[in-house]
């Protein structure tokens, strides 16, 4: 199982903060996986954005990467400081 | 010395931690960043933060190496608020202990830039008719950009 999580304003898109799922064999990199939610989620592009970065097993990621069922994967959208 | 905390916390009783610590410095300097009641346009009720753990204490921890590497800090201290606060709430506190106070108001002025603009946090202000996720502002960049400027002028 994947495990996704969406910060700040993406949580409020998605509906949800993390999702565990498991990615369907065809999402092999994140380009796959960003388009694939995109979609599922109705997000009207939102999670294409390259301002929106991703990070896996708590690493951010020049992309494309390739992703894993078993990868923790975060949509971080740009860092607004504290 | 890093320390993200979804708690409320006292600075002052922080500072007289921190003093103790430093035992032996001739210059402490410490900040304390409160939740403003409102931001440019309109009145703010809450604020909530969210960060990644542990990628944003490892950032965190990467800037203070940094400060202690430019320069001659004995000590320091960082503590951030997560989750969920009120206006006057103590969002930040930052101390920095050395042999003279120039060191330290530096690094401390240098650990807060930092804070404001690179540091892993999502921010969401709620006032009476809004809830928005804060996008950064331009002249945070610029005082963070002011610490490359001085190395290279």
């Amino acid at each position: 199982m994947a495990k996704l999580i969406f910060f700040g304003r993406l949580a409020d898109i998605t509906g949800q903060t993390e999702q565990v799922l498991d990615l369907p064999a065809n999402i092999a990199t994140t380009a796959d996986l960003r388009a694939w939610l995109d979609q599922g989620h109705a997000c009207d592009g939102v999670l294409l954005e390259t301002s929106i970065r991703l990070a896996i097993n708590n690493d951010i990621v020049h992309e494309p990467a390739d992703v894993d069922n078993h990868d923790e994967i975060a949509f971080m959208p740009p860092v607004g400081g504290g | 010395m890093i320390d993200l905390t979804d708690q409320p916390f006292d600075p002052a009783e922080s500072l007289r931690a921190f003093q103790v610590q430093a035992a032996g410095a001739g210059a402490i300097v410490s900040f304390t960043g409160l939740v403003r009641p409102n931001n440019t346009s309109s009145p703010v009720t809450r604020l909530y933060l969210q960060a990644y753990s542990p990628m944003t204490e490892r950032g965190i921890e990467a800037a203070a190496k940094d400060a202690s590497q430019r320069w001659p800090i004995s000590h320091l201290t960082i503590t951030h608020r997560i989750g969920d606060m009120g206006p006057g709430d103590p969002i930040v506190f930052v101390a920095a202990a050395s042999a003279h106070r120039r060191a330290a108001f530096e690094a401390a002025d240098f650990l807060m830039d930092y804070l404001k603009t690179e540091a892993i946090f999502w921010k969401k202000e709620t006032g009476p008719d809004h809830a928005t996720w804060i996008e950064p502002r331009l002249e945070d960049y610029r005082d963070s950009a002011r610490w490359t400027q001085k190395e290279h002028p």
